[in-house]
């Protein structure tokens, strides 16, 4: 696996299969506005909203920033959730506000259907300890402790002894393949090791959810590989529900189920990673996606047209999430069209000539039609 | 680049037109002056209703000690407390007779610092021991270590709050700077009219000069723990208390041992003003023998607390105990730190117990001293007779040509002619508000009829800080432009910073005698070191895109000393005059121990005699209103920028380590 995310079958609950029970995270209306604006409107309104003309009116009048404006997501369980933007967009003010370690302004936050904003502090502690755990960018580590410690800091906190937490942190050492470094302290590790260690940190304390504020921008283009595969595996293997931030699309395409896009506080898509190198709901999102090959995000549903009577029957059959890159190789080696199956059914075919068409076309024109 | 320039050049305008209204009002002072001289003069008088009022209320509080309830219950349990700290902490000190305590320093310097440290502390203490000062220096002693004790136990637990809130650091900073610019000697007699003379007044006034770097520097390594840190903890749900102690203090460690290092310093560098309330020990030994104008008795303890504070200096300096190698190198032998403090361990139990019951109690043995103060009073002696015409030309030309004009200038000016003059530059070269302040501060000193040893004291003041500033500019702008010159003056300044101030009387008195102008001497000697250090910060600190600039515009040396250089580094060159003046203050006053009249020598005055009570308390509070307006009038315009070198050792002994003003 170089470039391209793991192939459809092995992507893991978001795709399709919710989970019952509903939604792990789910934010309605959330607003943070930093600066003086803050303390006037939170004054004047108490904890119901006012209406996002007389928020950005209060901005204007006694200075401020909307960093977040009126965001409203869902992120199912299991699933690993992208938020996107340019830099200064609000992702980190974003995911910082879920657990508030900013309070939000205005707006809702349910975790697992738990009213977030009514908690206490020692409510929200517990559930920082237990469920929701985060990796930073610059890491956030204890320069005077060692690696191991480093580790285990989130269970000490949590109050368990000392055996259990070196045991369990000697364990993520192993999973994040930092064996040997355990004695290290953290100004002895290269970038990526840092991380690694900001990662095992995170997954010490078993959470059902981690929070990840681009985790992987300081690193290197090889090293940032070799972690997101790690993401991707440990996702894969752990099952966490996940919120990833990142400025980079290549890294959203590869890791996420749902990729949310900001600009200026405010969302401007949301959708499966196709789906936005498809359909780009602006101008900002096609500028992100302009220079995406699309043979290498898009699936079969994308470009196949149905079935006619007389299409030959004896064509490569693949499954209707596959994506277009992997069946290149079918495709130039007949020239019947593929047939593309969904649950056994046949739901319909792709011309070869058209395939090559979206890969020769690298997402420029290629036409592309909607889903079934 | 360009904005650069941009904003220098109209502040540099700015500041030529400053300059033309302060000629203007100058002129205007001097015509007023030959018109008005004589008219509105405020001579002394020993016996003024201020001074008489302030001796009954110090009869009231003598006739009241015993039956007034803040007294009997809040003061009196204060003062005992600290006295019995004291008498404990002298007889436990006195337990361990000489060698215990050789064994424990060498000990402690041995498992914190290193095996060089070890000998260099036992050596230094050997010769204390030889020099015949063992018993003042134990004195001295305990005083210190009550005295950092409790402004540690208050001082570190402020300044972590000073670092966690921002609204207590805002409340607290406006009162450590007060307690910084306040000279010493302004609170010794209300502190003895309080507590009575005795070690509670001593560590009291120990305490208020040593605290506020303690908070100070806490605060700044609470500050410096990085917010990704601290927000990672919260993340993994730490509670406050848990970010306190597992996160901010062991990453704060380092420089909260730093403050324990400046806090001891700092109380170091006032033992001798503590001495005047009688605290027995080196400080004593020292004032005594300036009384007697003993020059080498005096040297002799000057020596004593210098290698004193290099002892506390050196065991305490990396007292943090971080950073350090886990195998040190001795010689060929390699020895794990571990074993290393066990034999520091070792060498300590055995030398307390060896000692006590080798000499249980005893001194140093007095067979064994060495008297250097015989060779130093002769060395004195032909340095004054060989060089007196050298020092009297000096002196008198120094006393003829600026002391006494500018004395005469400002005592036989009408009184509130000074007071628009000075109120009148607060204006211009600060604000409307600095200026009332001024006004309102030298009002007060009339009113406190201390107005012409006032005057007397101001002129030493200006004095010393034109001749500290002159020296300081000129020593700063070649060190900044000279590699060579900044790497010989650094070690200086550093040393000279560390040295408690007073060391300074010492050579000023040697070679000039008591007079005012030993105390301006002693003056300068004593700012100039800060102020050369401001001033090559500031200069170095010009952008070197703006010299290459200049440079490729032509300009020589000289031009781009006068035009870039000094105008940009113009806010450092405000701090260094700042600094300057507030240090200049404190050792001015300071000289009323040597023949400097005027307000210092009030307040000497105002302790050893019981009549003098009064004026010595209204000298000290015009001590502290001089203070208030010198500061206020040398602020300059902008915001005051802090001083970073602070935590570093520029603020070694000095009186006004104006720290964190940043927030
Ligand atoms: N503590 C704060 N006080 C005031 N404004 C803030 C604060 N934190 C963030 N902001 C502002 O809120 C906006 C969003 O910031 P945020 O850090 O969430 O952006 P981001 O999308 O994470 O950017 P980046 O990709 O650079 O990390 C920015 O305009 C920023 O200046
Ligand atoms: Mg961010």
């Amino acid at each position: 696996m170089t470039t391209v995310a793991a192939p459809p079958a092995t992507r893991p609950a978001g795709k399709g299969s919710p989970a019952a029970g509903g939604p792990t995270i789910s934010v309605r209306g959330l607003w943070k506005v930093f600066g003086p604006a803050e303390q006037r409107l939170t004054r004047r309104a108490g904890s119901a909203a006012p209406s996002a003309d007389q928020i950005e009116a209060a901005v204007r009048d006694h200075g401020g920033t909307v960093a977040v404006g009126d965001v409203s997501f869902d992120v199912r369980p299991g699933e690993v959730f992208v938020v996107m933007g340019l830099s200064g967009s609000g992702k980190s003010t974003l995911v910082r506000c879920l657990t508030r370690l900013i309070e939000p302004t205005f707006g809702e936050i349910d975790l697992d259907g738990e009213n977030i904003r009514k908690a206490s502090q020692e409510r929200l502690r517990e559930l920082r300890r237990r469920r929701f755990s985060m990796v930073f960018q610059n890491f956030g580590l204890l320069p005077h402790r060692r690696v191991l410690e480093n580790i285990a800091f989130g269970l000490e906190l949590r109050g368990e002894s000392k055996a259990t937490r070196l045991t369990r942190a000697d364990e993520m050492l192993g999973l994040v393949g930092l064996d040997g470094m355990a004695e290290r302290y953290p100004d002895e590790l290269s970038g990526g090791q840092q991380q690694r260690v900001g990662l095992a940190r995170a997954l010490a304390g078993d959470p059902e959810v981690m929070l990840l504020d681009e985790p992987f921008s300081a690193l290197d283009p090889l090293i940032r590989r070799d972690m997101q595969n790690e993401v991707i595996r440990l996702h894969h293997d752990l099952r966490k529900t996940m919120v990833f931030i990142t400025h980079d699309l290549a890294e959203a395409l590869k890791l996420g189920d749902h990729v949310m896009i900001m600009r200026a506080g405010k969302i401007v898509q949301i959708g499966r990673p196709e789906e936005l190198v498809a359909r780009p709901a602006d101008e900002y999102v096609e500028d992100f996606v302009r220079d995406i090959p699309k043979s290498h995000v898009l699936t079969l549903r994308w470009v196949m047209r149905p079935a006619n009577a007389n299409d030959p029957v004896d064509g490569p059959v693949f499954p209707v999430d596959t994506i277009i890159r992997m069946v290149i190789h079918a495709a130039a080696a007949t020239d019947k069209p593929i047939r593309v199956i969904e649950d056994g059914q046949l739901v319909g075919v792709v011309d070869r000539a058209h395939i090559l068409e979206t890969v020769a076309g690298q997402g420029n024109d290629a036409e592309v039609g909607p889903p079934t | 680049m360009t904005d650069i320039a941009a904003t220098v050049q109209p502040r540099f305008a700015l500041s030529l037109g400053r300059v033309g209204q302060l000629l203007a009002l100058g002129v205007l002072f001097l015509i007023a002056f030959v018109v008005l001289q004589g008219n509105g003069t405020l001579p002394h008088k020993d016996d003024s209703q201020v001074f008489l009022t302030l001796n009954g209320v110090r009869d009231w509080v003598d006739a009241n000690r015993s039956t007034n309830p803040v007294f009997v219950y809040v003061l009196g349990p204060i003062r005992a407390a600290i006295d019995g700290l004291d008498g404990i902490v002298t007889s436990l000190l006195s337990q361990a007779s000489w060698i215990g305590l050789l064994a424990v320093a060498g000990a402690l310097a041995l498992a914190f610092v290193s095996w060089r440290t070890a000998l260099l502390v036992i050596g230094s203490l050997l010769a204390i021991g030889l020099l015949g000062l063992w018993t003042e220096t134990l004195q001295t002693l305990v005083l210190i270590a009550n005295s950092v004790a409790l402004s540690l136990l208050i001082g570190i637990p402020l300044g972590i709050l000073a670092g966690r809130n921002d609204r207590f650091l805002a409340f607290i900073t406006p009162i450590l700077d007060f307690m910084q610019i306040m000279p010493t000697f302004a609170y010794l007699a209300p502190l003895t009219l309080i507590f009575l003379i005795g070690p509670a007044s001593a560590v009291i006034a120990t305490l208020i000069y040593a605290m506020p770097p303690a908070i100070r520097i806490t605060s700044l390594g609470i500050r410096g723990v990085p917010v990704q840190t601290v927000e990672a903890a919260e993340s993994l749900g730490a509670t406050d208390g848990q970010v306190l102690r597992k996160v901010q203090l062991p990453i704060a460690r380092r420089t909260i041992g730093l403050a324990v290092n400046q806090t001891i310093m700092m109380a170091l560098s006032i033992i001798v003003i503590a001495a005047l309330i009688n605290a027995p020990g080196l400080g004593e030994s020292i004032i005594v023998a300036i009384e007697k104008l003993k020059f080498g008795a005096a040297v002799t303890a000057g020596i004593a607390i210098v290698l004193l504070a290099m002892v506390l200096d050196r065991i305490t300096a990396s007292a943090s105990g971080a950073g350090l190698p886990a195998v040190i190198a001795i010689g060929p032998l390699r020895v794990p730190r571990r074993t290393l403090r066990i034999i520091a361990l070792a060498i300590a139990v055995v030398g307390l117990l060896g000692g006590a019951l080798a000499s249980a109690g005893s001194s140093f043995p007095a067979a064994w001293h060495v008297s250097i103060a015989k060779p130093l009073d002769d060395a004195v002696r032909w340095v004054e007779l060989t060089f007196a015409g050298l020092t009297d030309a000096l002196k008198n030309g120094v006393s003829a040509g600026l002391l006494d004009p500018i004395q005469t200038v400002l005592t036989t000016s009408p009184w509130w002619l000074v007071i628009a003059a000075a109120a009148g530059i607060a204006a211009i070269v600060n604000s409307t508000r600095a200026a009332v302040v001024v006004a309102v501060a030298l009002v007060l000193i009339v009113l406190l009829q201390v107005w012409e040893h006032a005057m007397q004291t101001l002129t030493m003041v200006i004095v010393s800080v034109v001749l500290t500033m002159a020296i300081g500019i000129v020593l700063g702008v070649w060190a900044a432009r000279n590699r060579v010159v900044s790497a010989v003056l650094r070690p200086i300044n550093d040393a000279a910073q560390t040295l408690p101030s007073f060391v300074y009387l010492l050579p000023a008195l040697a070679l000039f005698g008591p007079t005012r102008f030993t105390a301006i001497l002693a003056a300068v000697i004593y700012s100039v070191p800060a102020v050369v250090r401001l001033v090559e910060d500031g200069v170095r600190g010009v952008s070197p895109t703006v010299i290459e600039a200049a440079t490729a515009a032509g300009a020589s040396r000289l031009q781009m000393i006068r035009k870039v250089q000094l105008p940009m580094a113009r806010r450092s060159l405000l701090v260094a005059t700042n600094q300057g003046v507030v240090l200049v203050l404190a050792m001015v006053v300071l000289g009323g121990l040597v023949g400097a009249q005027a307000l210092g020598f009030d307040v000497v005055s105002g302790f050893s005699q019981r009549n003098f009570f009064g004026r010595g308390v209204a000298a000290a509070i015009g001590i502290v209103l001089l203070g208030v307006m010198l500061d206020r009038i040398t602020q300059g315009t902008g915001q005051r920028r802090s001083v970073r070198g602070v935590v570093g050792r520029l603020g070694v002994g000095l009186n006004s380590n104006r720290a964190s003003r940043e927030a």
